[in-house]
This record gives structure tokens, C-alpha cells and sequence, in this order.
């Protein structure tokens, strides 16, 4: 894919080619799905009290500019538990237990920086690791049911995302060490486990997003440039093909569910090792049994960046752009829950956005006349086939 | 004695949602479409059962009427966000698993926005009482008497009577074999001219009239009839789709399934009453984790021979070989 794409810009570059390709399409299908659900957001905030409406809708799409720093900040749970989503979904597998091995992720992480005594750096780097552990083994169970036992994955998922968040706040409860009962919270981190900030001034935010976009970049680079990247895609636009070129599916399945895994389990690690933005304290966690919202605000991402892992590092800054938007707009009397029905009509909308573009451009065809050449896209898109195949040889 | 009585007495009204939400799934995916979204129709029913609930509270009203109306407000309330998902599966041809968590994301935003806006709380909290301490004559009986008809609320009867319905209509009527054979088959059943759309659209419907009853009956019987935005249905949707699978699609075996479900959950919650467990003294988190771990290990080994509708998930396109 990324040689054609590369062979194309240099041949002759041009805006035409762009708009052409399948990546645009794909990026003027999500714009089209983040337009609606802003949109439906304003109707309901005009719905729920007219008089702010403006304002309040104001904050949410340019709310979030003025603290980027904390958009950043913000975007990096969502952006590890985005990849979780959409590496697994490139290979078909509809990973919608990020929520479960999220939280796993964060108490490995939390068990390493309240029980363990390490010198220095090595600290938070063990803590990080112990995350990616954690929520790699929450991703192994569901991909050795779909493997081995061929269990759905979904239901899978689902259910060890109730198994997780209960063994997690059970265990933090027991835990004297980790847990302030009278505060119902997690004790505040020791110093030398928590992520070293950038040193912005006005946000906090670490290393962590640093971090995460580069591994988003490695894992651009295992599915574009490796063999296992390859099958993986292979498998996941056609498992049956992929079977008959030998490839092994079910080692696939499991190798790619743990990795899976282990990105929303070090969302969860960079979540919790964060520092706070009060000196002296760090983000907590409260076991009040609900399940991890980021888990699930990742599937939006991954869906929004198309399950490309660059995609993913853009639209997780967007999304937590809108939410930083959202906690702003209780300013004038709306609460921050408006993000998430914005988030999921985003969801809803980019499922079919491409059918929906597709059909747009149809009828404005048939109805107005508008000409745009039909039949050049149609061959661009058997070219497309054809380079692929010789791909594939 | 009196220990079994409260376990059944205390079972049923758990049991009789998860049967009616996962006998709504199975309509669905009889018919050709997943339904994940069976959490959010669930809460978008009871939420406005439990608005209609709050607003007639008070009134010349008894309970019992009341919660009949508000069964028929939840059932209809159901179907209209059932279309959302019918939409966008059937004429969108989306993927019907991101359709279905989108809608599951929706609601509990929604209700918490909503509830949080106009009422100052987490949801909707109502203090109507449609519990029944003994139904006449029925409730004398010995042994049955206590165990069905003491302790209880309509809705264990009406779940009992619509799950009748369900397995007359999929298996005695001309419309249930067309449904089935679109969820089998879609293109045979659309060459003898069976209209796969409108069975599907109507499998659909089926599923949010059962889900937003079913969701209704779990805020009357498990949450006393309020609705909260933070704990929602507590995966009831997610765990009847699970039942739906261990009863394979069959309406005998899902209502074996959902009691099954049930008295795991009834006996988590109800630990402390039973010696025995108490004394063992292992945390109770373990019991609340044992309905879900159960569907994992029923899941394992039931799907080896697992009979899914074969054309489940796939949009439905004429021109598609």
C-alpha cells in the first residue's frame, strides 16, 4: 500500500490523484461523520436549553485550543486504547474489550509503583512494561477463545471487561498500600515512578504522549513492512484466502489480540502514571465499578483514524480536543456527558460514511448534473486492484 | 426451606428480563442482524418506563396498571431506537457490531446529560412500589404457592406468557419461518419472493419491542424502578446475548439459559443469607464475577457445535452472489 502510494506521488503529483484515493475518501468519510455528530450535539444543546446553545457549542470546537497542552495529555489513553482497537480490527477482530485490559494495564502499572522499590528511572520504565503485561494478558484469554475454541471475540471481550474492572477493585480495596478507603481513591504515586513531564508551562503533560506516537509509528511500520503486518491484513480481507496461502490464522489471532492488548493496557499504565497537575499528588483511581470509559471512547478513535495507526494519533488528539470543549461547556449550564452522545453519533455516522459519500455523489449526479467523472474513479480503483495483486505475487 | 423459596422468589424476577431481552436478540439474529446494541434499547426503554413511572406516581393509578402502561411505553420506546439500528444495517449495509456499540455508548450519555440537567441526580427515581406480597388464591398453593406467586411482581407472569408468544410465533406461523430462512438464506428467500428487507426490519422491531420491555422489568425487578445513568443495566444486555448463544437460538433452551444466569447472579448477591458460602469466606467480588466467567466456560464448550444463523452479520445485497 505504502509503495503505491509513494510510486503515485512521484509520478506526477497532483491534487486530482489525492482526491482520488482511497485515503481521502476514507478522510472525507470521517469528516463527514465528525460534522454530523457536532451537529446532532448542537441540536441537543438547543433542545436542552436554547439560550446557550451558541456558546456552549462554541466551547467544544474551540474550547479545547486554548489548554493544548491538556488536550495532549488527555489524548493519550485514547490513542493507546485507539491502536488497541484498530490494530486488531485491521485483521477483522472487533476488539471491544479495551476497556478490560485498559484497566488491567493501569493496576499492573499501579502494582509495580506502590510494591516495588526501584532506583530511578528504571521505576516508571518497569511500570510501564508491567502495564503492557497486564493488559496483554486480557488480550491473550479473548484471542485463545477465538483461536482455539472459535468463541466469538466480542462476547469474549465483553465479558472480561466486567471480569477485569471487578478483580481490579477488589484487589485495590484489599490493598492498604494502594488504597485510601475513607477517600475511596487510590494513595498518590511516588514521585519517582510517575512520567517525566515535558515541562510546558500551564499543562503537565509527560512523556507519555511522546511515547505513544512513536508507538503508533512502530506499528505503522509492523503492519506496512513485515510479513506478520501482512498477513495480518491479509487475513483480515479475506481469512479463507489467507488460509489457502498458508498463513497461520489462529497464530495470528493470538498474536495479534495480545498486542492488542498490550496497547490499551499501556493506555491504562499512561494513564495512571501521569503527573497531576497539583504538585505532590498524581492521577488516582476510584474502584466504584464502572467500567473504563476510555476503552470504549477508543473504539471512536480507531474508527475516526480509519485504523491506520497515523490516522489514530490525529483523531485521538480530536476527540480529546472535543472533550476538553465539553468540560468547558458547564460553564454556561451543560454537562461534559454532551461528548460522549457526540462521540457515539460519530461511531454510528462513520460506519456507513462511505456509503454515505459514495451515495451523495450519486445523486447529485442523477438529480443535478453535476458532472464529476465517474468512470475515471472506476478505473483508478481497478488500477488500485490491480497493483495490489502484483503485491500479493 | 425458607432458603430455597427466597432464592427462587428472588431468581425470577432477574431471570425474566435476560429471557425476554435475549428472545429479542434471538428474533434479530434470526432474521440476519446482530444485535449488540441490546444494552442501550434496554436502557432507553426502562428510561422512559421509569419517566412515565414518575410522572403518573401519586395518581388514582394502582401499581400494577401502572406498570403494565409503562411496559407498553418501554416496548415502544424500544422499537423506535431499534429502527436506528435497523437503519443503518439493513439500507446503510454498516457493520452491525460498531452500529450496535455506538447506540450502547449513546444512552447512558444521554440519561446522565438529561438526568443531570433537569432533575439534579444520575437518572430517574421513582417511589412506586409494584411489588406483590401474595397473589390471591394462586399464591395458597403448597410448595408452588411460595415459590411462584408470593414475593414477586407481574412481570415474572407476563415474561412466562410472552416467551409462549415468541416460540408459537418463530416456530407455528408463516412469519417465523420466513424470518428464519432470511437469517438462513437470505437470497433463497428472496427468490420465492419474500421481501429480506422487511423481515429484517421487522426481526429488528421485534428485538427493541422485547429489549426496552426487558429493560423496563430489570429497572421494576432488580433496581426497584428507578434508572441510573451510571450503572445503566449492568451488562444485562451484553449477558442475554450471551444466554441467547448457550440457548442456541432456541426459545426452550434460552429460557433454561437465562434461569441459569439468574440464580448465579441471585446467589452472588445473596451470599451473607446462605451459612454455607458465608463461612467459606472467599470475597463475594468472586460470585458477581461468576455469571460472566460461567458464560466464558459455557461459551467454550458449546461452540464447537454451535448452530448460529448462517447469515448473521452479512448486509443483505440483491446483486451479491
Amino acid at each position: 500500500m505504502a509503495r503505491k502510494e509513494n510510486s503515485s506521488i512521484r509520478d506526477n503529483f497532483s491534487i486530482k490523484k489525492i482526491t482520488k484515493s482511497k485515503g481521502f475518501s476514507s478522510f472525507t468519510a470521517a469528516l463527514m461523520a465528525i460534522f454530523l455528530g457536532l451537529i446532532f450535539g448542537f441540536i441537543i444543546m438547543l433542545v436542552a436549553n436554547p439560550q446557550n446553545a451558541f456558546s456552549g457549542f462554541r466551547y467544544i470546537v474551540l474550547g479545547g485550543l486554548g489548554r493544548f497542552g491538556d488536550v495532549l495529555y488527555f489524548a493519550t489513553p485514547i490513542l493507546m486504547t485507539g491502536l488497541a482497537v484498530g490494530f486488531a480490527f485491521r485483521m477483522g477482530l472487533f476488539n471491544i474489550g479495551a476497556s478490560g485490559q485498559y484497566t488491567m494495564g493501569m493496576f499492573f502499572a499501579l502494582y509495580v509503583g506502590f510494591m516495588w522499590d526501584l532506583p530511578g528511572a528504571t521505576h516508571w520504565i518497569v511500570a510501564i512494561t508491567a502495564g503492557f503485561i497486564g493488559g496483554m494478558l486480557f488480550g491473550l484469554i479473548p484471542g485463545i477463545f477465538k483461536a482455539l475454541l472459535n468463541v466469538n471475540e466480542v462476547i469474549t471481550s465483553i465479558m472480561f471487561n466486567y471480569i477485569g474492572m471487578y478483580l481490579v477493585d477488589m484487589w485495590i480495596q484489599n490493598n492498604s498500600a494502594m488504597y485510601v478507603s475513607e477517600m475511596t481513591r487510590t494513595r498518590y504515586l511516588p514521585d519517582s515512578v510517575q512520567l517525566p513531564a515535558l515541562g510546558i508551562t500551564g499543562s503537565n503533560v509527560s512523556l507519555g504522549i511522546i511515547l505513544a506516537s512513536l508507538i503508533a509509528i512502530v506499528l505503522y511500520i509492523v503492519l506496512e513492512k513485515t510479513t506478520f503486518g501482512y498477513e495480518l491484513k491479509a487475513t483480515g480481507f479475506n481469512k479463507y484466502a489467507a488460509k489457502y496461502a498458508g498463513m497461520k490464522g489462529k497464530r495470528n489471532i493470538i498474536l495479534t489480540m495480545a498486542i492488542a492488548g498490550g496497547m490499551a493496557g499501556l493506555g491504562g499504565a499512561f494513564a495512571i502514571l501521569a503527573p497531576a497537575e497539583i504538585a505532590g499528588s498524581s492521577m488516582t483511581y476510584e474502584p466504584i465499578n464502572i467500567i473504563a470509559a476510555n476503552g470504549f471512547t477508543g473504539i471512536a478513535v480507531a474508527l475516526l483514524g480509519n485504523s491506520h495507526p497515523v490516522g489514530i494519533i490525529f483523531s485521538a488528539t480530536f476527540i480529546s480536543l472535543i472533550q476538553r470543549g465539553g468540560t468547558l461547556t458547564s460553564l454556561v449550564g451543560y454537562k461534559p456527558e454532551i461528548i460522549d452522545i457526540v462521540i457515539s453519533v460519530i461511531i454510528y455516522f462513520s460506519a456507513f460514511a462511505m456509503i454515505m459519500n459514495t451515495s451523495i455523489k450519486k445523486f447529485l449526479i442523477k438529480k443535478l448534473g453535476i458532472k464529476i467523472k465517474d468512470e475515471d474513479s472506476e478505473s483508478a480503483d481497478l488500477v488500485d486492484e490491480n497493483s495490489e495483486s502484483e503485491e500479493v505475487q | 426451606m425458607e432458603l430455597t423459596y427466597y432464592l427462587v422468589q428472588n431468581t425470577l424476577p432477574v431471570a425474566v428480563p435476560l429471557l425476554l431481552v435475549a428472545l429479542g436478540g434471538m428474533f434479530s439474529e434470526r432474521s440476519g442482524v446482530i444485535n449488540i446494541a441490546l444494552e442501550g434499547i434496554m436502557l432507553f426503554g426502562a428510561f422512559f418506563g421509569a419517566l412515565f413511572v414518575l410522572n403518573v406516581q401519586g395518581t388514582e393509578m394502582s401499581p400494577q396498571t401502572v406498570l403494565l402502561i409503562g411496559m407498553i411505553v418501554a416496548a415502544a420506546s424500544g422499537i423506535i431506537y431499534s429502527l436506528l439500528l435497523a437503519f443503518a444495517s439493513i439500507n446503510m449495509k454498516a457493520n452491525q457490531v460498531i452500529i450496535g456499540t455506538a447506540l450502547n455508548m449513546l444512552i447512558p450519555a444521554a440519561i446522565l446529560l438529561f438526568s443531570k440537567m433537569f432533575f439534579g441526580s444520575d437518572g430517574v427515581t421513582t417511589n412506586i412500589r409494584f411489588y406483590i406480597r401474595e397473589i390471591p388464591i394462586l399464591g395458597q398453593i403448597p410448595l408452588l404457592g411460595p415459590m411462584f406467586f408470593q414475593r414477586t411482581y407481574l412481570t415474572v407472569m407476563i415474561g412466562f406468557i410472552l416467551l409462549i408468544i415468541s416460540s408459537i410465533v418463530l416456530y407455528k406461523t408463516k412469519f417465523g419461518l420466513r424470518l428464519r430462512a432470511c437469517g438462513e438464506h437470505p437470497h433463497a428467500a428472496d427468490s420465492v419472493g419474500i421481501n429480506v428487507y422487511k423481515m429484517r426490519y421487522a426481526g429488528v422491531s421485534i428485538s427493541g419491542f422485547l429489549a426496552g420491555m426487558g429493560g423496563f422489568f430489570y429497572s421494576v425487578g432488580v433496581m426497584d424502578a428507578n434508572v441510573s445513568g451510571h450503572t445503566g443495566v449492568s451488562g444485562f444486555g451484553f449477558l442475554a446475548l450471551a444466554v441467547m448463544i448457550f440457548g442456541q437460538w432456541k426459545p426452550g433452551k434460552i429460557l433454561l439459559a437465562a434461569l441459569f444466569f439468574a440464580f448465579l447472579r441471585t446467589l452472588a448477591y445473596s451470599v451473607p443469607l446462605i451459612p454455607f458460602l458465608y463461612d467459606l469466606g472467599i470475597n463475594q467480588t468472586y460470585y458477581k464475577i461468576l455469571p460472566y466467567l460461567a458464560t466464558m466456560v459455557v461459551l467454550g464448550l458449546t461452540s464447537k457445535k454451535s448452530r448460529a444463523p448462517k447469515a448473521e452479520g452479512i448486509p443483505y445485497d440483491k446483486s451479491s452472489r
